[in-house]
């Protein structure tokens, strides 16, 4: 009997090899692409069926979150972290600040001709850590090649499916005038990085980005039953268009006070320097938070004692305002409004 | 942010305005015109004005480089991308500005225009060492402050031979925009628009210095203090107005000393005075034609010249009908006085230049300030 010959005969070469056409045509290629890179790194037992879907076991009772994002960041690779983690923790955020539970993400990549494999074999890598640690598996996945000069490396689109337990109400309809504004530290870190990255602006320590999955702090705030309205991770567009999307569905109106904001000094020279202002900046590891006005103290508290929550602080409060203003309190000790971001401060911080 | 964040400092802000409210005389108003867009957004981000008395006005001057924009210079631009197929660069703010037929720099290049965005003229110079069979063209906006950076632009471009690098110069003059308003009827003959003094130019005043503005403190009796950017800075110089009102003074002083002195970057005149020659006359938005407001490429440099280069003639372009940003400019009327300001007008659908750059007295007070419209 001669021996069983190895599925491939050469593996794929991750130091010089880079993605072709034939990558997603559906043939041998992306087989062996998808083998010896998704499915090595990512692997669980759902992901393992090879199926064209994912079968899941039902979660018990509650109902059911989904949410989607695309990740389009440049450059691929920053100051703490890549496109493979930030597109796990974008998600989970998505689904965990609707007070859910993640379960599961599906993953869709759409890669440039031409790109290296071992670059790609970093971001997969990043993506099964940062997957592994947040406990939410790959379950399903699709990967497409364009053209060179059709895209811009790699694309990652995920999308996460979450259980809200019975009873838990979080939406940013439930804002009420007199509640308390929070956010879990500090701002613009994300964005910053990236920029400071892009324009290669060379800081001595460089500006790291915050993406972190947040659904275990989120967890312990719900635990602490404290009475909790709303809840949203300001990325893009930051907090500022954050706290405007909050106040229009909520119908509300909302006073800031500047002093009590949280920005690190690199940040706020970082911004200074570019002319941006920290409150549009995008963060991927932060939390803000509403909450009636008799448990603020109380969650800050909880949130301060998390790892992911230490630079936690009161930024101001939700008021009754028919125009849905987001206004501020000025450090300078004027008033002025927050209003919603108009054009693009930053393209592709995500 | 050490030497930033004490020109912000909320207390010292406190003490300024107490003094301001003690030393402003109640049975008077006080009508002061910060020239700068950057003074401007400094006002309206800081909240300024709440912590003036009521009688303490501040009038929104023409010192927004994109603002005094003509809608034809925008068109050249934009027949530049769409019909001489070149490279395209600007600044950032240019690309919003709305131009003829509905375009804009930014709408352009969804059509298929090259249009870049750099940040400096020095970027569009290295564009075009890259690019060797394109046409690069930079366009050059911007008062005193941005035109020594598109004189190093030229001379650099010379020194490296380009044949594919030019400008679109449209550099204007800071002295001349504030004669023009000095002269306008509103404020010599009727009176409607009432000014007791200027917040001098930050940025420019490095450049020019502050002895180009004697001539009106002393020609038109209206002091001038120069000031920096920083909301502080703009406090003490409307404190320092509010004295020499008093007195009956009309003098040049300088809040700014940190950078500007009298005579200013006289490299940076040098420079300038070497690439650029005046222009005899040049049309602003809101101001109309001003002789000898603008600047142009000397005939040594003619080469560099998009104007010569290609041909893309000039033509005057009137303002959208419903829109005030003319009389806006020369201080007549506030954005709230303009009927399509915050209705057919905002930052997303600019009708009128002042509404698109973030140092446009509509845009600011738009962003940061409509709320006490309401």
């Amino acid at each position: 009997m001669s021996e069983t010959r190895k599925p491939y005969i050469r593996p794929l070469d991750l130091k010089h090899g880079q993605v072709d056409l034939a990558h997603g045509s559906g043939g041998r290629a992306m087989a062996q692409l998808i083998d010896e890179l998704f499915a090595r790194h990512l692997g669980n037992e759902y992901l393992g069926q090879g199926d064209d879907g994912a079968v899941l076991p039902l979660p018990g009772e509650g109902r059911l979150v989904m949410a989607t994002d695309a990740h389009v960041v440049s450059p691929l690779f920053f100051p703490g972290g890549d496109i493979g983690c930030l597109s796990v923790h974008g998600t989970v955020n998505d689904v965990a600040v609707m007070g859910a539970r993640p379960l599961y993400l599906a993953a869709s990549f759409i890669l440039e001709e031409g790109f290296p494999l071992g670059d790609l074999a970093r971001i997969v890598q990043s993506m099964a850590v940062a997957a592994s640690a947040a406990g939410v598996p790959v379950v399903t996945g699709d990967t497409k090649v364009v053209e060179r000069g059709k895209g811009d490396g790699v694309f990652i689109t995920t999308t996460g499916v979450g259980v809200v337990p019975p009873g838990r109400e979080l939406s940013g309809r439930r804002a009420r005038p007199g509640d308390v504004i929070l956010v879990s530290g500090t701002l613009g870190d994300h964005g910053m990085a990236i920029m400071a990255e892009r324009e290669s602006l060379g800081f001595e320590s460089p500006i790291v980005s915050d993406t972190a999955a947040l659904h275990g702090l989120i967890e312990t705030l719900l635990a602490s039953g404290v009475d909790l309205r709303v809840l949203r991770d300001p990325t893009r567009g930051g907090l500022a268009t954050t706290l405007n999307e909050i106040a229009r569905q909520s119908g509300v109106g909302m006073m800031l006070q500047e002093k009590a904001l949280p920005v690190k000094p690199a940040v706020n020279a970082a911004c200074e320097l570019l002319g941006l202002d920290p409150l549009y900046v995008a963060n991927e590891g932060k939390l803000v938070a509403i909450c009636g006005e008799k448990d603020a103290e109380m969650l800050l508290s909880v949130m301060r004692a998390h790892p992911l929550g230490q630079a936690a602080a009161i930024i101001g409060q939700v008021v009754a305002d028919d125009h849905h203003f987001v206004q501020m309190t000025t450090a300078f000790g004027g008033r002025r409004m927050v209003d919603w971001l108009s054009g693009e401060q930053l393209p592709r911080i995500c | 942010m050490k030497y930033i964040d004490e020109f912000r400092d909320g207390e010292v802000a406190q003490k300024i305005a107490a003094s301001i409210r003690a030393e402003a005389d109640p049975a008077r108003n006080y009508h002061f015109m910060e020239f700068c867009g950057g003074h401007t957004h400094a006002i309206s981000r800081y909240g300024v004005s709440d912590l003036l008395p009521a009688n303490v006005r501040m009038i929104h001057g023409p010192g927004c480089p994109v603002c005094v924009l003509p809608i034809g210079r925008v068109d050249q631009a934009i027949r530049l991308a769409l019909d001489e197929g070149v490279t395209l660069c600007t600044y950032g703010d240019c690309l919003r500005v709305p131009a003829s037929d509905g375009l804009s720099l930014l709408k352009a290049k969804a059509r298929g225009g090259d249009i870049r965005m750099v940040y400096s003229s020095a970027d569009a110079v290295t564009l075009a060492q890259k690019n060797p069979d394109k046409q690069v063209v930079f366009f050059a906006i911007g008062f005193e402050t941005t035109t020594p950076p598109t004189a190093v632009a030229i001379k650099q471009a010379a020194a490296l031979g380009l044949k594919n690098f030019s400008v679109l110069c449209c550099h204007v003059l800071t002295p001349s925009a504030i004669s023009s308003i000095l002269e306008s009827p509103e404020v010599r003959q009727w009176g409607t628009v009432p000014l007791d003094g200027f917040v001098g130019p930050a940025h420019v005043s490095t450049i020019i210095g502050s002895r180009p503005y004697e001539f009106f403190a002393e020609e038109y009796r209206k002091p001038v203090v120069i000031a920096g950017f920083e909301p502080l800075d703009v406090m003490q110089a409307i404190r320092m107005l509010i004295r020499q009102v008093n007195e009956g003074r009309a003098e040049v002083e300088n809040e700014f000393s940190r950078a500007v002195d009298r005579d200013g970057n006289l490299k940076a005149q040098a420079l300038v005075a070497e690439v650029f020659e005046m222009r005899k006359h040049f049309e602003w938005r809101g101001l109309n034609v001003l002789p000898y407001s603008a600047l142009r490429i000397r005939g040594t440099f003619a080469e560099f010249d998009a104007e010569k280069r290609f041909f893309v003639r000039y033509a005057s372009v009137p303002d959208h009908k419903a829109c005030e940003c003319g009389a806006i400019l020369r201080g007549v009327k506030r954005p709230q006085d303009c009927k399509i300001f915050g209705t057919v007008c905002t930052p997303e659908n600019p009708v009128g230049s002042c509404m698109v750059s973030s140092e446009g007295a509509c845009a600011a007070h738009y962003t940061y300030g409509r709320y006490k419209d309401v």
